[in-house]
């Protein structure tokens, strides 16, 4: 392999990092958001389809993709909502709640989302970072999204907010002892209900971005796991909105190195490549779930960890 | 607590026939309740499909008329619920020992894969029944490894086995397409990357008399020495235990971490003898079609059946019918293929919100409270 095919395989997976991480980072950081506060959403493999679907069918019929991302936002949280309010009643186990949902999301996306798997919806535009550089490779690969900004901004503003904020304090209280939350007259379960539809309104977001930007389009396989691997990532960032964008980073690479291979002839091994992610979050999930930092970090009322 | 000591071990006529009673009253609540959640999901689903501007009345008909009207929809029906009874065993088992494993559809898929893999050097060369033998071991032997895997991570690296039996699904499924369009491909047939067919003597046959083939008996017997063996064996107690209390189990000093392997291997083996069925049955070849949602409609199946291997059974047998009816129902009504998922997502999230209804009704547990406060 020359130096120049290895630069091009260097850019492509640059470049499909900065793609193929913003959904994992939205559905992670709502995630983090849900069981920082003391809950597990396993459904929002579900909310991502859902999001995606619901977000390309508004961007079709308004032609207005930030509309769609909206819509996609709401859907996912009319979801987040839907677990929240369930989990609240006695007897009611989160973890298969959240299975059940994973399969309802994505019943319902693929019901209404037939008629739109033909049309073309208008997608959400890109941001040209890498003009200066000259190369047009380079350039390519430097295409970035809006949503990765506010995706990233989300992250700093909830790292701040969870260190600073009253807001912050009161999930975190709610998450490490619900105890210690009633005893200071906070409602725990109104404050797991908003925590898991807010986190459901981020995971909708990051399927808009699959259907509204990169892959771009809608069809029934468009997410194959990243919303469950987004879950078990939030684990490895050990509760950490700036460790999930990392995190989300780590995992668009793994993703695109399967691409990225392809694109200078190596088609050899494409479907283990694929394979890539999943393997990749079963070795982290193995790697930090017995280590003493993630059980340091771990909020004390999460069901997933125990 | 003293006095229901003493009232348990005070064996009297009149007392086992009032323990009896409460039995019966207590395990009419496990059924009561989930037929209750059926019917309100089907109302849920009827007001739904009303919205939508499709006739509820018509869609059950076709259920019915798909799924049990006719003899050949009701032979169609038991085709599809065979594979349900193992995939949904495959999520009943690890429940007893208190684990949520989701990985019966990769388990399917990489079971039959290596069943149809298995197969071909043999053919032509080994007679059928050795052959079909061999593949169905291999099947409930990868199978069973690939779920015992996600226990074996559970048990001994912490690892939630609900995130990894899941991951484990996917990349089950890319190994078989790694292989299916690559190494093993059958390169004379074009339209959809496959293994080599089996050919008709390779394939097993129907129960004499029906149009079924004997995946059902299996699975029914399957389903009933799995109860024996969770109901009536030490392993089973052991199991039980475990799954009420691990903590208590290590004090008891049950060997934990073997009972947790043994059950998700268990589970894994049925799916992957799913898969082995679907292949050696009704596909005579390995492909992507073996991917076909069973693993996840089985999670379903369990759950209604409260993690009761006879119950699963009948449990399967509906959905079967469900599953069956759903090319009618598209064709009639033009509705998407995914209506069956939106009823299935339906129904589980409306089974999970009655589990807050158990203990909450007089009826079922009236004599044991006021005899003895």
């Amino acid at each position: 392999m020359s130096d120049n095919t290895l630069f091009i395989v260097f850019i492509a997976i640059l470049g499909g990092a900065l793609r193929v991480s913003t959904p994992f980072m939205f559905v992670a950081l709502g995630e983090c958001l849900t069981e920082k506060s003391g809950r597990v959403n396993l459904g929002l493999e579900g909310t991502l389809v859902l999001g995606a679907m619901s977000a390309y069918a508004i961007s079709y019929h308004t032609g207005s993709p930030w509309l769609g991302v909206l819509a996609a936002g709401c859907a996912g949280s009319a979801l987040g909502a839907m677990h929240g309010y369930i989990c609240k009643l006695p007897k009611v186990n989160d973890v298969a709640i959240g299975i059940a949902m994973m399969l309802f999301g994505t019943g319902l996306a693929f019901f209404f989302g037939k008629a739109y798997i033909q049309p073309t919806a208008p997608r959400l535009g890109s941001i040209p970072l890498g003009d200066w550089t000259g190369n047009a490779q380079l350039a390519t690969a430097l295409q970035i999204n809006s949503l990765l900004i506010i995706g990233i901004l989300v992250a700093m503003a909830m790292s701040w907010a969870f260190a600073n904020t009253k807001w912050g304090l009161i999930i975190r209280m709610t998450g490490d002892s619900a105890p210690a939350a009633m005893a200071m007259g906070v409602s725990v379960d109104l404050v797991r209900f908003l925590a898991t539809t807010a986190g459901g309104f981020l995971a909708g977001v990051g399927g808009a971005f699959l259907s509204l930007y990169y892959p771009g389009s809608w069809n029934q396989g468009l997410s194959s796991g990243q919303g469950l691997m987004a879950v078990a990532l939030v684990i490895f960032a050990r509760w950490d909105p700036l460790r999930c964008v990392a995190a989300a980073f780590l995992f668009g690479a793994t993703g695109a190195i399967g691409p990225a291979l392809q694109s200078v002839g190596i088609t050899q091994g494409y479907y283990f490549f694929n394979a890539a992610p999943y393997i990749l979050t079963l070795f982290i999930m193995i790697a930090s779930a017995g280590s003493k930092r993630a059980s340091r970090d771990v909020p004390g009322e999460l069901s997933i960890t125990k | 607590m003293t006095e229901a000591t003493f009232d348990a071990t005070a064996v009297s006529p009149s007392n086992a026939r009032r323990d009896f009673i409460v039995r019966l009253r207590s395990s009419a609540e496990y059924i009561a309740i989930p037929v209750f959640a059926l019917v309100v999901s089907a109302l849920l689903f009827s007001l739904f499909l009303a919205a939508i501007g499709k006739s509820p009345v018509e869609f059950f008909e076709l259920v019915w008329r798909g799924g049990f009207g006719t003899a050949f929809s009701v032979q169609n029906t038991l085709q599809r619920a065979a594979p349900l009874i193992l995939t949904a065993l495959a999520v009943a088992i690890p429940a007893r020992i208190g684990l949520i494993t989701i990985g019966g559809e990769g388990a399917l898929v990489l079971g039959g894969f290596a069943s149809a893999a298995i197969a071909i050097p043999m053919l032509d060369r080994v007679p059928p029944l050795p052959t079909l033998l061999i593949m169905a071991m291999a099947g409930a032997l990868v199978g069973g490894a690939w779920v015992g895997l996600a226990g074996a991570l559970r048990h001994y690296r912490g690892v939630n086995e609900t995130i990894s039996s899941l991951l484990l699904t996917y990349i089950g499924i890319a190994i078989m397409n790694f292989f299916v369009e690559g190494a093993l491909r059958d390169l004379t047939n074009p339209n959809k990357p496959s293994t080599k067919p089996l050919g008709d003597a390779y394939m097993i046959g129907k129960i004499p008399g029906t149009d079924v083939h004997w995946g059902l008996a299996a699975g029914i017997i399957i389903a009933i020495l799995l109860h024996i063996l969770m109901t009536r064996t030490t392993f089973g107690f052991a199991a039980r235990i475990t799954g009420g209390n691990a903590r208590a189990a290590l004090a008891q000093g049950l060997p934990v971490g073997r009972l947790i392997v043994t059950c998700t291997a268990i589970a894994g083996a049925c799916a992957g003898l799913a898969g082995f069925f679907e292949v050696a049955a009704i596909q005579g070849r390995a492909n992507a079609s073996l991917a076909a949602g069973y693993g996840f409609t089985g999670i379903l199946v369990s759950f209604l059946a409260r993690h009761n291997p006879v119950a699963i059974i009948f449990v399967a047998i509906m959905f079967g019918g469900i599953v069956a009816s759903g090319g009618l129902i598209q064709r009639r009504m033009d509705l998407p293929d995914a209506t069956v998922l939106v009823l299935q997502g339906l129904t589980f999230v409306v089974l999970l919100v009655s589990e807050t209804l158990y203990g909450r009704f007089a009826i079922f547990k009236a004599a044991t409270t006021s005899d003895r406060t």
